[in-house]
């Protein structure tokens, strides 16, 4: 098996050099550092330092609020991107320009405007004040946070396979005389699913690293409002290297996790669309 | 479906109206529409407008002096440098990695494309911790670094290769797929006229794939000046030397300097709408490019 096997143009041997020698100085090098940084620490330090209560007690609110984040981003991103394909509509320009907001506007100053918007004296906070609830510094604060961050990514995934939907499917449905409800339900949705599964799997993995629009609304208190992104910088803090490479070692574990499993969906949606 | 509502649907009014049956009904169309515009208000407009509103809080002087502050101006100046590298940098990675995934075939291909996307999946703490663990004091070759009077972490440097990381596949991400599209046909022809491959690139490849690349480079600028979590591990929050302007809003906002942290976060967010703005519209251009005929046949005036 040759390196290079086919291919006529110049260029071969200088654009992948530079390619090869970039992708390894910025990225592989240093994620091998991180590795073997680990290798400092023995097998029980590790488990220790990577399932201490104060650890175990971030990933309950990372994971957990991620998840409920990316389901109601599927629920709610599908509706969006439903109407911007299917549907006309005035502002509709305008708001499919906003949905990239949350990937443009620096994840700080969504950080600080969701906090002061949901705070108890802030425009929403103050509505849900008298109810006794408070939003911003508890963990559904941090939910609404990683809703904001994980919007795009459904309504991105979903648009163009909407838009590339053969619309014959939609009528021969109605030809052989099933209702609109019936179409929808059983003829486009689950041609939407490996999609809406790619969608949600994005969502929820950048809710899980998310940091900026989160750490300030969570209002960090250890056992509580803590995300482990967060707990990696504190221990970082405390010179405690080997803690945060500990934790960090874990969500990179699930992030590589959670891009092969997507990468997979779509290889699977791939050769679905070229069956039928 | 059952026979009784095969018949049902049969008789329904949708089934007799071709056109209205390929919709939904008008109040669902409407709801829907309702309730997607509502969750868009509510989740991106409000935060834009309680932005700018908070930034004039205290009219329009105290946002001037805010956002001339010595301080917010040193910011301004480290995020335009590091804007400058990432972008600089990641274009030509962009543009080498996509020739050379595109125009040859070579063993390794898809595990390439996997490990260029690593750097989207990575949280930016990450981001920031593997620099740190590698050019820290305590890192693996820090104290070379440090003993040559080369300072990276808490200084300058370290927060540019930070910015470089997060922003690392954006340009490439988008050329790929493009000019695996537009295929090699019209470069190969012109290597069979004579041309050079950078006579090829230069007046080939690039005027057809401007259009993307320029949409990655937007992407990418974005990204590269509001990136905080990974600036944040490595910048040791120096005012006035390794504060870029997502930091500086942090430490405002910390001190409980509300307005001020606000008025320096409107000129972020003003960049988000502008970067909006610049997307939509060469977005627009970006979708002819990626048809496969090539744009030079379609102008050509027909006689």
């Amino acid at each position: 098996m040759r390196f290079k096997s086919t291919g006529v143009l110049p260029g071969f041997g200088l654009s992948m050099g530079f390619t090869l020698t970039y992708l390894s100085l910025i990225v592989l090098l240093p994620l091998a550092a991180l590795i073997l940084k680990t290798t400092t620490l023995t097998w029980p330090q590790f488990v220790d330092e990577v399932t201490s209560p104060r650890v175990m007690a971030s990933y309950r609110l990372t994971f957990g609020a991620s998840l409920i984040a990316a389901v109601i981003n599927s629920i709610f991103g599908a509706v969006v991107a439903w109407i911007l394909v299917r549907y006309d509509f005035y502002g509709k320009r305008v708001v499919d320009a906003l949905v990239d907001l949350p990937f443009a506007l620096p994840t700080a100053v969504a950080g600080i405007t969701l906090t002061a918007i949901y705070a108890p004296n802030g425009s929403i906070g103050k509505l849900f004040k008298p109810l006794g609830i408070s939003i911003a510094y508890t963990p559904l604060g941090v939910t609404l946070a990683l809703i904001f961050i994980g919007l795009p990514f459904v309504v991105r995934t979903l648009q163009p396979v909407l838009e590339s939907l053969d619309p014959e499917i939609e009528k021969a449905a109605l030809s052989l005389g099933a209702s609109r409800w019936y179409t929808v339900t059983r003829v486009v949705l689950p041609s939407l699913i490996p999609a809406w599964i790619t969608g949600f799997s994005l969502s929820f993995a950048r809710a899980v690293g998310e940091y900026g629009s989160v750490v300030f609304i969570s209002g960090n208190m250890p056992m509580k409002t803590e995300i482990t992104p967060l707990l990696i910088i504190t221990k970082l803090e405390q010179y405690d290297y080997a803690g945060a490479t500990a934790i960090g070692v874990v969500m990179l574990f699930i992030s590589f996790t959670l891009l092969l499993a997507i990468n997979w969906v779509q290889d699977k949606a791939g050769q679905h669309r070229v069956i039928h | 479906m059952t026979k009784e509502t095969l018949i049902v649907s049969l008789k329904g009014e949708n089934a007799t109206d071709p056109v209205r049956a390929l919709t939904e009904p008008r109040w669902v169309r409407w709801s829907l529409i309702g309730v997607g515009v509502l969750f868009v208000a509510l989740f991106l407009v409000m935060p834009l407008v309680e932005v700018f509103g908070s930034a004039l809080d205290k009219g329009l002087e105290y946002y001037l002096n805010a956002v001339t502050d010595p301080m917010a101006l040193s910011a301004i100046k480290l995020t335009l440098i590091s804007a400058f590298f990432s972008v600089v940098l990641n274009t030509v990675f962009g543009v080498a990695s996509a020739w050379a995934i595109t125009k040859f075939n070579f063993w390794g291909k898809n595990l390439l494309i996997t490990l260029i996307d690593i750097p989207f999946s990575v949280s930016p703490v990450i981001a920031g911790l593997i620099y740190v663990l590698l050019f820290g004091l305590q890192g693996l070759w820090g104290k070379w670094f440090i003993d040559h009077n080369m300072h990276i972490i808490f200084a300058v440097p370290g927060i540019v290769l930070a910015t470089i990381f997060v922003t690392f596949p954006f340009v490439s991400r988008e050329l790929i797929p493009l000019m695996q599209e537009q295929g090699s046909d019209e470069e190969e022809a012109a290597l069979v006229l004579g041309a050079t491959g950078w006579q090829i690139f230069w007046k080939i490849t690039l005027p057809n794939i401007q259009w993307g690349l320029l949409y990655g480079v937007i992407l990418c600028n974005a990204r590269a000046m509001g990136e905080f979590g990974a600036v944040s591990v490595v910048s040791g929050h120096i005012r006035g030397l390794t504060n870029t302007l997502p930091l500086h809003v942090e430490i405002l906002y910390n001190e409980y300097n509300f307005t001020a942290a606000f008025a320096v976060a409107s000129l972020l967010t003003f960049l988000a709408v502008v970067t909006l703005i610049a997307k939509a519209l060469v977005g627009a251009r970006y979708e002819k490019e990626k048809e496969v005929l090539p744009s030079s046949l379609e102008s050509e005036p027909t006689l």
